[in-house]
């Protein structure tokens, strides 16, 4: 017999109590203790350097807020076309058995650990003017990715597809498949039983997967200035705003430092359950 | 919903499966309105038949038909396989597998919407259906908000509301404590009393097969072993299983006068006797009530003809009371109350005398 199982999406740690474990050794607290550190001191550094009285206009300037618009922008853009074409591949790996299922999913982990200034060139060499597909696009439709928003969207969407869809197959692959069959039972198609029985269920990590898309395309920096650039009010993201304003405006540049770190804050704090969940 | 014109000629299934270890090859025939209880120890190949009467499972040889629409047909010739959604079979799940993020009525209502059923009228449906299992006033509550016994019946309503030809109903009752049950299967004895289609009843409990069920097939190792009224099974055995299933020890051997000598379990062992309250010759079965074994400490002074020196293998907990597992020169299951494993002091592997009155058994041949 198996026993009732509500859709869960991942697995969660309990609130169970640990066995107790024999005593810390004192090196291994000290070195934890440094890593915490490493962790938390740039923060600190961060809140420390910023120039308080100055802040609001250091955000205000104009090229600040093209930056933050265009950030929101392609970051978006970038998390819909993730959404779009991520869930169908998140449901054909986790549902598809098929020949080179392995080669895809691999495929879709590349983007993880490839440096994304690699990413950009490969992008380059493919959707440039005198890339691989970019050549046609180019001569047939006059469509041009590099040096435009569009690009800049493309170059954060290779970046954040990856953490979509493993997101969501991972949460296809935990869910309880027997809801589908009770669903056929009652005479739905399997596009009803997608619409109203497999995307409900599976909705909260549909939601942590586009969470987690969008917070890494709106920092993404590699890839998007090797493949689109940095053209102020087309490109010219917010994390690109940082490192240029770095030599001119210091005091901008950690101003808007400082925005994206609260916006990683409240992603993680967003999603904590997910991740942090029964270590308080 | 469709009132299927084809006539109501009931279920006639061959069907052959084989999933991993087990090898299902099982032939059904289920006349409309009749309820027919599966009944199987785990394993033993009940769920697999009832996914793939309900499409989910695909058949590797055989052939399914209902009110004479073929639904499966692996061949020779054509192979015909109906999918799930074009079925006209309910399915009540072993774990109800109510949609969690729906009310009650939207799963009542998700059979008839998704045939189609504009929502104003599937939704009307699902209200009488609601209610008619005592539930409209629960109509609005999530599966989470209601009891074991309510989501049973929301169930029910969400595979009956499309009026299939057949209703495959997969351990209904397992799910529910003691006191539910009881009422659910009341409940269910009504709704399947008026259902005019064929219903599979799977279960591994002889009581829902005497509540619920015209007929039994039983199902051991994927094989019909029996078949027939439940009131036949219940008093003709044809396996240890069924046996033990109701109540009753099933033990072969060969009459000589007014004893049988029990077949012995290894080769080599001294055969046990019992006496019998009747002449008999040839092979037999002896059948003794597991509520008729008595039980003692010491060897019994009683008048009681046989008595067997055993030990505790195991202990049942059955409602209100103990099956009592014993082993030794025969394997015999003892009924007691709680009271008397106590007063005993019962324990696994403890020494034990079993003792049955010659009038208490019961001989059939074999």
């Amino acid at each position: 017999m198996r026993a009732s199982s509500s859709p869960e999406p991942l697995p969660r740690a309990s609130g169970a109590r640990e066995p107790r474990a024999p005593r810390t050794p004192l090196p291994v607290l000290a070195a934890a203790g440094v890593a915490v550190a490493f962790f938390a001191l740039p923060l600190v550094g961060l809140l420390v350097r910023t120039s308080w009285s100055t802040l609001v206009e250091d955000i205000t300037r104009p090229e600040s807020l093209e930056a933050l618009r265009l950030s929101i922008v392609c970051s978006l853009g970038a998390t819909a076309l993730s959404v779009l074409f991520g869930l169908p591949l998140a449901w054909v790996l986790a549902r598809v058995p098929f020949r080179g299922r392995s080669v895809a999913r691999g495929l879709v982990l590349l983007p993880l650990v490839l440096p994304p200034v690699v990413g950009g060139v490969a992008l380059l060499s493919a959707f440039s003017r005198r890339g691989l597909v970019g050549e046609h696009l180019w001569d047939w439709l006059g469509v041009q990715l590099t040096f435009t928003t569009a690009g800049a969207i493309l170059a954060e969407t290779f970046v954040a597809l990856p953490f979509f869809v493993l997101t969501v197959e991972a949460g296809l692959r935990s869910m309880d498949r027997r809801y589908e069959e009770a669903a056929l039972s009652l005479g739905a198609s399997p596009v009803v039983v997608f619409r109203r029985v497999t995307l409900p269920l599976v909705a909260p990590t549909v939601l942590a997967g586009a969470v987690l898309a969008w917070a890494r395309a709106l920092g993404e920096f590699g890839a998007t200035i090797t493949f689109a650039g940095n053209i102020v009010g087309r490109t010219q993201t917010l994390p690109l705003a940082v490192y240029l304003q770095l030599e001119q405006h210091p005091d901008t540049a950690v101003a808007l430092s400082l925005v994206l770190m609260f916006v990683s804050l409240a992603v993680v704090v967003a999603l904590r359950d997910r991740w942090l969940g029964g270590s308080r | 919903m469709s009132t299927t014109m084809a006539a109501r000629t009931g279920l006639d299934a061959t069907i052959a499966v084989t999933l991993g270890p087990l090898d299902l090859h099982v032939s059904l025939q289920v006349r409309s309105g009749d309820v027919v209880a599966l009944l199987g120890p785990n394993g033993a190949g009940k769920t697999t038949l009832v996914r793939a009467l309900a499409g989910l499972q695909t058949i590797d040889a055989g052939r399914v038909e209902l009110d004479g629409v073929v639904l499966d047909d692996a061949g020779p010739g054509p192979v015909v396989h109906v999918r799930a959604e074009q079925r006209s079979v309910g399915v009540l799940f072993q774990d109800r597998l109510l949609f969690p993020h729906l009310s009650a009525l939207d799963n009542v209502a998700f059979g008839p919407r998704a045939r189609g059923v504009p929502r104003r009228r599937a939704d009307a449906e699902a209200r009488r259906w609601l209610d008619r299992v005592g539930l409209a006033d629960h109509s609005s509550a999530r599966p989470g908000e209601l009891s074991g016994g309510q989501q049973q019946r929301v169930a029910l309503a969400r595979a009956l509301v499309t009026e299939p030809a057949m209703l495959l109903l997969d351990e209904p009752l397992a799910a529910l404590d003691a006191s539910t049950r009881a009422s659910v299967r009341r409940d269910l004895r009504g709704h399947l009393g008026e259902f005019e289609g064929v219903t599979l009843l799977v279960t591994h409990d002889p009581l829902d097969a005497l509540a619920l069920a015209d007929r039994v097939v039983v199902v051991e190792h994927g094989r019909v072993t029996q078949q027939g009224s439940v009131a036949e099974v219940a008093s003709h055995p044809r396996t240890p299983y069924v046996a033990e299933l109701f109540g009753l020890n099933l033990l072969p051997g060969v009459g000589r006068g007014t004893d049988v000598v029990l077949d012995a379990g290894e080769p080599g062992a001294t055969p046990s006797v019992v006496a019998v309250g009747e002449r008999v010759e040839g092979p037999v079965f002896v059948l003794i009530r597991a509520a008729s074994i008595q039980l003692h400490r010491h060897e019994p002074e009683s008048s009681a003809r046989n008595r067997f020196r055993l030990h505790v293998v195991g202990f049942d907990l059955l409602g209100e009371h103990v099956r009592v597992r014993l082993g030794g020169e025969l394997d015999l299951v003892a009924e007691v109350t709680p009271a008397a494993v106590a007063e005993l002091g019962l324990a696994e592997g403890a020494p034990v005398w079993a003792s049955v009155k010659a009038t208490d058994v019961v001989v059939t041949t074999r």
